[in-house]
């Protein structure tokens, strides 16, 4: 199938000594879920946002479609690409409404306001996440949980092709990050193509199609989750040991599990 | 994108999410009241712009004000004193005008100001213009006293001081919104002390006085030359800002996350600065420093209208010119002496603001 995203060689570096990454090189086909690894502070989200051309690479280059994103305009890239981000402070009480239609952005011109199509469409995005009884409410005073789901409605509403997420999973209760994760694999099945860090090796297990640890600047290892997920790999990478066991779920297919080891 | 989650969703978050017209319901809720808001919207500023002419020591009746006014537009003969036709026409009419146009383009201003920098407590002198024409008005008086060099220099000035806050942010690595505001208190800092020493240096029976007049802010002496002379540079700035309100929501969730959206976050953060910068800047010149408007107007309107700069700006346009006509009325209504506009903004603005905060309606943390 064909390659929708492609990342060769990349590196980057605030300044010019310490480099955050180097040598990251990996493709994503449509329909793929990439899930990213790695301890705290391994430079994973400044992957993704080099990958969003929100910073830019000092080395090696990012291909959206056959074109170098560097090459592309602001406005085809975020029809293409849609990003949620990990943590953010919305300073005004926007409605659920208006958050979501700012996913409309890069259909508008500079001068333009969202119009009745594009406020259809951020209703049915909200619609397909389950989230119209907060249509109106206050973005800044629903929960964590529904947050996300609002910022999943607004990348829905701005209809790309490739979904960057960072840490999507993090600071949601247990019941939501499945739910999240429940999600993700939806918006997989429909043709998007994902790149999603995470700090749970188990998400790996349960949604993505390819898998990479990355630690000290750089993939350690990359492929299938059950040859990458193993118990070496989460050593080197976490610094801990886990014990990786199957779990009959009761359905048809069980699956793995990591779970880790404390030092007694 | 047309798959269904919501069957597979269920239980989640609550009960009756999966009525389709569900938020019809919710949106409709809230019409009547929009409605009704707009209304007095329009209402409100056009009713104070000619009530407004009745007031001040030459009385004028409401019939004399319609006809003055409307035999500019059509053929009505001329029965009225000639006194008349200068006191609605050279007097009251440049100063209702100055007064709408100021208080709406100071509104927005802030308004767009506040969205850029993500903060509400942000106000259009933020980058240092107020100061900056402030020194330049205080040197125009201190070397010449002309009127029309005062209004120069102090354009002049407020550009310049705006120029070097974005100056000195752009040698700071980054270009992030925190560097420009601490820039521009920096500059903000440097022009105070530069007019404390234009006013110590200044002949303090003649010079010192008129420049502490000036920077108290007054629309007394706006003549309808000084009207055409800001209202295209105001009026532009407005529409433009106008124009771009919506993508000043996007941009007010911060750079990454605008910037993921497709937004050219340094183009518009230049656009909205320019704007501004030229809207407070044509102000100051022909009012002297008139505080607290664009500071607390944009908190007015989201009260009444929401956060939604779509919404907001126009609103802001509302109610600045009316709030400003309203302020500028009592200034010169109120004693027989005229007090400071600049003066009268601040004892109405500093308590009502402090109302604002403790009501808590803001929603903001």
């Amino acid at each position: 199938m064909k390659e929708v995203i492609k990342v060769k060689d990349a590196a980057f570096s605030y300044n010019e000594k310490d480099k955050i990454f180097e040598n990251i090189s990996f493709s994503i086909r449509k329909g793929d879920i990439f899930c990213i690894l790695g301890p705290n502070g391994t430079g994973k989200s400044t992957l993704i946002k080099c990958i969003d051309n929100m910073l830019k690479l000092k080395e090696g280059s990012v291909i959206l479609n056959g074109e170098d994103i560097y090459s592309l305009k602001k406005t085809y890239v975020a029809r293409e690409i849609g990003y949620i981000p990990q943590m953010h402070n919305p300073t005004f009480p926007f409605s659920v409404l208006d958050v979501v239609l700012m996913g409309r952005a890069p259909h508008l011109s500079l001068f333009s306001s969202p119009t009745e199509k594009d406020v259809k469409i951020a209703k049915d995005a909200i619609r397909t996440l389950g989230i119209s009884h907060l249509i109106e409410k206050p973005y800044t005073e629903i929960s964590g949980g529904e947050r996300q789901l609002v910022l999943f409605a607004r990348v829905l509403a701005q209809q790309p092709s490739i979904l960057l997420l960072d840490e999507p999973t993090s600071h949601l209760d247990f019941g939501n990050q499945i739910r999240i994760l429940e999600i993700i694999e939806k918006f997989a099945s429909t043709g998007l193509s994902i790149i999603m860090t995470s700090h749970f090796p188990d998400h790996a297990f349960l949604v993505s199609s390819k898998v990479a640890v990355m630690n000290g600047g750089g993939f350690i290892d990359m492929g299938i989750p059950d040859d990458v997920i193993t118990e070496e790999n989460l050593k080197c990478a976490y610094g801990v040991d886990a014990k990786i066991v199957y779990v009959n779920d009761g359905a048809a297919n069980g699956r793995k599990v990591c779970v880790p080891l404390m030092n007694r | 994108m047309g798959f269904d989650l919501v069957g597979e969703m269920k239980g989640y978050p609550s009960k009756s999410y999966h009525d389709p017209n569900d938020e019809e319901v919710i949106i409709k809720k809230g019409l009547l009241r929009r409605v009704s808001i707009n209304l007095i919207l329009v209402l409100l500023p056009v009713s104070l712009f000619f009530v407004s002419f009745l007031l001040g020591r030459y009385p004028i009746s409401p019939p004399e004000v319609i006809v003055v006014l409307a035999s500019k537009f059509l053929p009505i003969e001329h029965t009225w004193p000639a006194v008349l036709d200068t006191v609605v026409f050279r007097i009251r009419l440049p100063r209702i005008v100055a007064a709408m146009l100021i208080g709406s383009g100071l509104s927005v201003s802030g308004a767009s100001f506040q969205g850029l920098f993500r903060n509400p407590l942000v106000s259009p002198q933020i980058l240092g213009v107020a100061s900056g024409a402030g020194f330049g008005a205080a040197m125009a008086i201190l070397f010449s006293g002309n009127p029309f060099m005062i209004q120069i220099s102090a354009l002049l000035f407020g550009l310049i001081a705006v120029g070097m806050t974005y100056g000195i942010s752009k040698m700071v690595r980054g270009t992030s919104t925190l560097v420009l505001v601490l820039a521009g208190i920096a500059v903000g800092a440097l022009f105070s002390a530069l007019i404390s020493l234009t006013k110590y240096v200044a002949d303090p029976y003649e010079k010192l006085p008129a420049i502490v007049f000036w920077l108290m802010g007054s629309l007394s002496s706006v003549s309808n030359r000084d009207i055409l002379m800001v209202s295209a540079p105001i009026l532009i700035g407005m529409a433009i800002l106008l124009l771009i309100r919506w993508r000043i929501n996007v941009l007010s969730m911060g750079d990454e996350e605008a910037s993921a959206l497709g937004v050219n976050t340094r183009k518009l953060r230049i656009i909205i600065i320019i704007c501004c910068t030229i809207i407070t800047a044509s102000s100051v010149c022909i009012s002297g420093i008139i505080g607290w408007v664009g500071l607390i107007i944009p908190h007015v309107g989201r009260m009444l209208v929401g956060p939604d700069h779509k919404a907001l700006l126009p609103a802001c346009v509302s109610i600045g010119a009316f709030y400003l006509l309203l302020v500028d009325n009592c200034a010169r209504t109120l004693t027989t002496a005229e007090i400071p506009l600049g003066i009268l903004t601040a004892i109405v603005g500093a308590p009502f603001f402090v109302y604002l905060l403790r009501k808590s309606e803001m929603g903001w943390s």
